[in-house]
């Protein structure tokens, strides 16, 4: 980690936005430390009965491919192409305009000219080229193609693991050409010769094996759980229910697990056992279904649909009438765009009503599954709540859109209207940082690494400048955010860039402001810090 | 290379063409069967190449989203931006295949020191497009005059639009001028922007060359080398309505821009040029943004390893009993 090591002025000197003159083809990968992630241990590869588990390092010289390793990423490109038709148009219509290029958080972060998504995807563009086009078996370079070697392989794994699947080139191309699709893809294939990285592969066993990716197994789930029931009694004297795997309750609800053993991810747990309680909602927690984040997203279809799976199934078994999910970004792209045709039809469940208010979410009838959101911005809405806004004056919020509910859903407005209702003080960042144009933590798709360090605080650097701008501007000192990912990966990168600012959830501001029947006088807010004058 | 290339490829392309023209008896080759091979080629090159996309199935719902979601009934919903209906999807198409929508979205980063980004809109990429693409539909459509009698009444109208200037004699088109403008803008951009030379293929450098090349023999046949419009209509219409005839003397100069054109259709398919239709199949512009509301269907959807809870049960039965939780089977 070398160059993280430097301070944020130092580091934003290092970028330079050059690029060279000569061919990109000719340049070879160079893997600088602090910008890559270690390689899946065995023992997690051969749990998920995935190809090639050994023990091996990116540095390696040797990577220890299986000896057809070549056919057997151009077999399976030829498969994808056949069943995707997003890679086919992908691959045959970018005019190579430059739309895309400075709206990646890791080009304008690393000035690497490869981290312009164009660029990344013709990486595998040229690889295509070659090996499926007439053009590019007659003409090969000078129609972009090249032939796939094991420093192209090493090009891809450098580069496809710099990009966090946030799509915000997306938004900004002309014909909506969508990076994070080719680098799933990508991924998909290198994971079929074994070329993998750990902090995706172990989490995806754990959560296969104990249903989150901590490994965290039922009875540690309930301690949490407890102990989280007993601090939310000693902050608000009420002692709230909160039911694991119960059958016959209305409501499954699922949230990432960082909410139960991360911080500040927890005072977002304690916000949401505040408002079910308050709200007496009939629902239930589930050990086996305790995860709402799905690694597995991260490198291949058919892990997604692994994991996910484990959601219908759970609320199957309990016979619950629908789902809640809570506040997470990917998980919310799998659930939105992925899990009714991969695990669905949803037949056994009913269409989700709220059972406060009598609101029929009409944008959930088929998958079956509210966010969380959605669900308080209509207790809200129908003054089925009391906030108490000036509970979180000691907070001056700022929101930050995570890219998939920002780029997947449009959850837009939801969030910002419980903000708005929930404390004094918000101000949002300018206007290119923000919604659809939202610009990524900078760690997300499994890149959340120690190791991967340097490139995080690069990748973050956009989101950070805009916290820092409202910082200065509006004297923020929360940022609040709806993803577990975001609260794990925004503070160090606050830290490095902006300093002063917690970062915390939606619903951290809720159990804050909320006004329970029979509570005793609030004096702390849910991180137990007094809630009388200004934090420092 | 990867300039010099496009270059020498049109060169000889001009080359083959005048000496097409100049020798005696080629002319039914470069006036006839080339145009008719070429057109083939675009049309069967483009429905296959179409067909070949739409043979892989678009296995999940992926439309990248670019507004306000529908959910609550009072929450204004973005109906363009973030389609949830048929009608809405049609827009958001409309808007970006018309308009170019989301290049008109295009800001330009910049760092400043502190550092500090600031990103300004930047709508140069965006004009020099539609300029661009508006210009050559319509001169393509002007075209027509030349393959139809009587000239279809929306033709005459688009030329009388087109040539306002009325300055003497031929009156001048505004396309003309601005389709050249807007091509060398495109092409410079591509030399002097350091970025955008990175990414440049020939194939990238070589259609805007092509079209500049037709552009420019058109409009030397139009202002300054005139050539024999009447015998140049005669073996248009004679084309379009199948009874090929090639009339004398229609100029050298016009058999350069003919080839030109020639190898410009029997190109697109094989090119970047697909664009054109490729836009309209791209999954995260041509969905609704009603994934949950609607299934979709994977028609691939295999069947995957899972953990049942049944196994997770098995493995941890002695532990959630210790912890009190519900179980299955005792
Ligand atoms: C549905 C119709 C079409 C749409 C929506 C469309 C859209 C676009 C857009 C958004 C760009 C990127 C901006 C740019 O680089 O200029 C582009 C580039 C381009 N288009 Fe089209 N296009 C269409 C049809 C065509 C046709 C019929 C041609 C010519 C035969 C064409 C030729 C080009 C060329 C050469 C470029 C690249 C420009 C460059 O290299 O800078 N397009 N098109
Ligand atoms: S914006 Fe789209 S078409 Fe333009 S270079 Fe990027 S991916 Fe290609
Ligand atoms: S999806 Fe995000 S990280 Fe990946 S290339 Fe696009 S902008 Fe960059």
């Amino acid at each position: 980690m070398s160059e993280s090591k430097l301070k944020p002025e130092e580091l934003a000197e290092t970028i330079k936005y050059k690029t060279p003159n000569r061919n990109w083809m000719d340049q070879k990968v160079e893997m600088k430390p602090g910008r890559f992630s270690h390689s899946g241990v065995p023992k997690s590869v051969e749990y998920l009965q995935l190809p090639n588990p050994r023990k091996w390092q990116p540095t390696d010289p040797d990577w220890q491919l299986p000896e057809n390793w070549k056919e057997i990423i151009l077999e399976g490109l030829r498969d994808r192409l056949n069943r995707f038709r997003s890679l086919r148009v992908f691959m045959d219509i970018c005019v190579r305009c430059g739309a895309c290029a400075d709206k990646c958080h890791y080009f304008i972060g690393s000035g690497d000219p490869k981290n312009m998504p164009v660029m990344r995807a013709e990486l595998l563009r040229s690889v295509y080229r070659h090996d499926f086009t007439l053009a590019g078996k007659i003409l090969g370079k000078f129609a972009g193609a090249r032939e796939l070697t094991i420093d192209v392989l090493k090009e891809w794994f450098y580069y496809f693991y710099q990009c966090t699947q946030c799509r915000r080139c997306s938004v900004f191309c002309p014909y909506g050409i969508d990076t994070a699709e080719i680098t799933l893809l990508v991924r998909e294939l290198m994971n079929l010769v074994g070329v993998n990285i750990d902090w995706i592969v172990t989490p995806v066993a754990n959560s296969f094996r104990t249903g989150n990716h901590l490994g965290i197994q039922p009875h540690g789930f309930k301690d949490s759980i407890d102990f989280a029931v007993d601090e939310l009694e000693s902050i608000t004297g009420i002692k709230v229910e909160a039911p694991i795997n119960k059958k016959g309750a209305e409501i499954l609800f699922i949230t990432p697990s960082a909410d139960y053993f991360g911080t500040p991810h927890y005072y977002t747990l304690l916000g949401y056992l505040a408002l079910f309680h308050e709200i007496g909602l009939d629902y239930t927690w589930s050990t086996y279904a305790s995860e709402g984040g799905n690694f597995g997203s991260f490198i291949s279809h058919d892990l997604m649909k692994s994991l996910n799976a484990k959601m219908y199934a759970e609320a199957k078994r309990l016979g619950v009438k629908w789902i809640l999910g809570g506040e997470c970004g990917h998980m919310w792209r799998i659930v939105h765009q992925y899990m009714d045709t991969l695990n669905g039809p949803a037949d056994f469940l009913e269409e989700p009503v709220s059972p406060v208010t009598g609101t029929k979410f009409e944008n959930t009838t088929s998958t079956k599954m509210v966010h969380i959101c959605e669900f308080t911005a209509d207790l809200i809405k129908n003054g089925k709540i009391t906030l108490d806004k000036s509970r979180n004056d000691n907070w001056k919020v700022t929101f930050h859109d995570s890219c998939n509910p920002a780029r997947a859903l449009g959850l837009i407005e939801e969030p910002r209207y419980i903000i708005k209702n929930a404390c004094n003080h918000f101000y949002e960042m300018p206007e290119n940082t923000i919604k659809e144009q939202t610009f990524c933590c900078g760690s997300g798709a499994g890149l959340g690494t120690d190791e991967n360090l340097e490139m995080r605080m690069r990748g973050g650097m956009p989101r950070a400048n805009a916290v820092k701008y409202v910082k200065e501007k509006h004297g923020v000192n929360y940022l609040g955010c709806i993803c577990a990912i975001d609260k794990a990966t925004l503070p160090p990168l606050m830290e490095y860039w902006v300093g002063g600012v917690e970062v915390g959830g939606v619903h951290e501001l809720v159990g804050n402001a909320l006004v329970m029947k029979g509570e005793k006088e609030r004096t702390t807010n849910l991180r137990g810090e007094p809630l009388d004058g200004k934090m420092e | 290379m990867i300039l010099l290339l496009p270059f020498l490829a049109i060169l000889v392309i001009i080359v083959v063409a005048l000496f097409g023209a100049a020798v005696p008896g080629l002319d039914f080759l470069f006036g006839v069967v080339f145009p008719y091979a070429a057109i083939t080629v675009f049309l069967l090159g483009i429905i296959y190449r179409v067909l070949k996309w739409a043979r892989s199935p678009v296995p999940f719902h992926i439309p990248t989203v670019t507004g306000q979601q529908k959910s609550l009934s009072w929450i204004k919903s973005s109906k363009i931006d973030s389609p949830h209906s048929s009608p809405g999807v049609v827009g958001r198409m409309a808007m970006e295949i018309l308009l170019f929508r989301s290049l008109f979205r295009n800001t330009k980063m910049e760092m400043k020191s502190g550092p500090k980004l600031v990103y300004g809109s930047s709508k140069y990429l965006w004009l020099g497009a539609i300029v661009f693409h508006y210009s050559m539909l319509v001169i393509v459509l002007r075209h027509l005059r030349l393959f139809m009698q009587p000239i279809p009444q929306f033709v005459l109208a688009l030329q009388n639009v087109d040539g306002f200037f009325q300055v003497g004699l031929p009156g001048i088109y505004v396309t003309d001028g601005l389709i050249v403008a807007a091509l060398l803008f495109l092409f410079l951009r591509r030399l002097y922007d350091s970025r955008l030379r990175y990414i440049s293929l020939a194939s990238d450098y070589f259609p805007l060359l092509l079209i500049l090349s037709i552009a420019v023999t058109g409009i030397l046949m139009r202002y300054f080398l005139r050539v024999d419009i009447v015998s140049v209509k005669e073996l248009a219409i004679g084309l379009f309505t199948f009874h090929p005839f090639i009339p004398r003397d229609v100029g050298v100069l016009f058999y350069a821009h003919l080839f030109l054109v020639c190898v410009l259709l029997a190109y697109f398919p094989f090119s970047k040029l697909m664009h054109m239709p490729g836009i309209f199949l791209s999954p995260t512009r041509n969905l609704a943004n009603n994934s949950r509301m609607k299934r979709h269907v994977n028609p691939w959807n295999h069947p995957v390893r899972v953990h049942t809870y049944e196994e997770y049960e098995d493995e941890f039965r002695d532990r959630m009993k210790a912890a009190g939780l519900p179980l299955d089977k005792e």
